[in-house]
């Protein structure tokens, strides 16, 4: 079977795993950016209860394995009368691991912001809500891009995991059809192949897009 | 900190002629360091006080206690009558909560030494982010107040460019700008020309220059010029390790310095050029 043939036989399987995977990748996407940012902050906070859920939180989903939290979450917590339907599961575990690496990435960008910036802010009278939203977060943003473009891909690589819980993702849809065909080179090269460009042509060139836009905003392009 | 007392100052202060600012006995500490040592200092409405001193001498400090952004060890300042950095609780004075210190400060406006114009909006943005969103002014109005102030510093034809397109002469006018937007009782110039590269200070000494010959504002300014200060004062403190070692009309200060100290640092500077 030549390879053009093997596609024209399984290619519609690959799209429908890289369409399952776009999607587990947008959702952990927007989970792991809630949880950052409000992870992020909650480590500024002069409140040390808070801070400590914070750091608790971050410690936890950064030191343990992702692989094994994705476990837990679709097979343990059940346990506890806390049941995921397994495409939930797997953007959540995904999600909630990464939103802990961006958590740092967010206290970092927060912190970036010029002290100067904070004192204009407090001289007009802002309010702390305002000052943080309107003035410290979207400076704070345009310095997280880049960290950001590099953990996009790397959540989008982790999420092939979720097809060890069976969610019918490309690496998932790969696993099948080498079951089947023993074309291992061909299936989980396609795999390989589809992985990479969708970081390389798809995330990449979103994330210097953004940044573009966003220098363009703060007038420095 | 519960037992702080604070029953010698008055609730309010009263009387015909109530000063815009008044520092009363004022100290600032950093641990063992004393930064402002037993401060009085009275500014009068529509006043013009310039403070100068080598660094270190506590000047700043002045400003950055009367924007609240440093809190005191000791004392209590008044603006316009009333407690800033304390608040009336059953009839006696504690410290200032935060909420009573943002109204408070609202009646405050400062300038920077690197004018922290916010780098995401435009210098008109810039200039309305105050009135719009916390003296809850309508858009259209506070971009009217905003433009009016921009024509006042010479920005108007920069309303729609952001900070990073602009000089930094031309970024402290929109900081000007930007804090006269709040109408404030007073006005404070941290050293608002020392980041500013030689030829462009002018434009920004002209701008404060207007404003002390057309409004009444009262105004506090540290600087380093010693020529703006002689011309634009009312008064001329000078500032010696956390006191006032020496106050009076720019005329006498500077042509007539009474004190061994100020003769060193005015001499000093002088040579300086």
């Amino acid at each position: 079977m030549s390879y053009i043939d093997f596609l024209k036989e399984y290619g519609h399987r690959f799209l429908d795993g890289t369409l399952v995977t776009a999607e587990q990748f947008f959702l952990a996407t927007l989970l792991a950016i809630c949880i950052a940012l409000l992870a992020g902050l909650m480590k500024l906070s002069r409140n040390r209860l808070i801070r400590g859920v914070a750091v608790v939180y971050i410690e936890f989903f950064r030191g343990t394995s992702l692989l094994v939290q994705l476990y837990w979450i679709f097979f343990v917590l059940p346990l506890f009368g806390l049941t995921f339907e397994k495409f939930t599961a797997g953007f959540v575990a995904v999600g909630m691991n990464l939103g802990a690496y961006g958590a740092e990435l967010v206290r970092g960008g927060i912190q970036s912001v010029p002290k100067g910036q904070w004192e204009a802010a407090y001289a007009l009278s802002l309010s702390p809500f305002k000052r943080m939203w309107r003035i410290i977060l979207p400076q704070a943003f345009v310095n997280m891009l880049p960290p950001w473009g590099n953990l996009l891909i790397e959540l989008l690589k982790n999420t092939a995991l979720v097809a060890l819980i069976s969610v019918s993702d490309l690496m998932f849809e790969a696993k099948q059809i080498n079951g089947s065909t023993f074309l291992s080179a061909q299936t989980f090269g396609t795999a390989l192949i589809i992985y990479y460009v969708l970081a390389r042509f798809v995330v990449t060139p979103f994330m210097r897009w953004l940044e573009r836009v966003m220098r363009r905003k703060l007038g420095r392009a | 900190m519960m037992d702080e007392d604070f029953s010698q100052y008055p609730l309010e202060l009263t009387g015909d002629d109530i000063p815009m600012v008044r520092f009363s006995r004022v100290s600032k500490r950093y641990g063992a360091l004393t930064v402002l040592d037993n401060l009085d200092l009275d500014v009068a409405a529509g006043e013009m006080i310039t403070i100068i001193g080598p660094s270190g001498s506590g000047k700043t400090t002045v400003l950055r206690m009367l924007m609240t952004l440093e809190t005191i060890n000791e004392g209590v300042i008044y603006v316009d009558g009333k407690p800033l950095t304390h608040m009336e609780k059953c009839g006696k004075l504690v410290r200032a909560d935060r909420r009573y210190l943002r109204q408070m400060r609202a009646q405050i406006g400062m300038c920077f030494q690197h004018f922290n114009l916010f780098p995401h909006m435009t210098a008109l943005e810039n200039c309305m982010e105050g009135p719009v969103q916390v003296l809850g002014m309508k858009k259209a109005a506070a971009r009217a107040r905003s433009e009016e102030l921009l024509e006042l510093v010479g920005m108007a034809d920069k309303r729609d460019q952001h900070p990073a397109r602009l000089s930094g002469g031309q970024q402290q006018r929109v900081a000007i700008a930007r804090a006269l937007a709040m109408r404030p009782k007073v006005m404070l110039f941290d050293e608002v020309t020392s980041a500013l590269d030689p030829e462009v200070i002018g434009e920004v000494t002209t701008v404060i220059r207007n404003l002390v010959d057309k409004h009444n504002l009262t105004m506090l300014m540290v600087t380093h010029q010693m020529g703006f200060a002689k011309d634009i004062s009312d008064r001329v403190c000078f500032f010696f390790d956390g006191k006032i070692e020496e106050q009076n009309s720019p005329e006498e200060l500077f042509s007539n310095p009474q004190k061994e100290r100020t003769q060193q640092f005015l001499s000093a500077v002088k040579e300086a050029g």
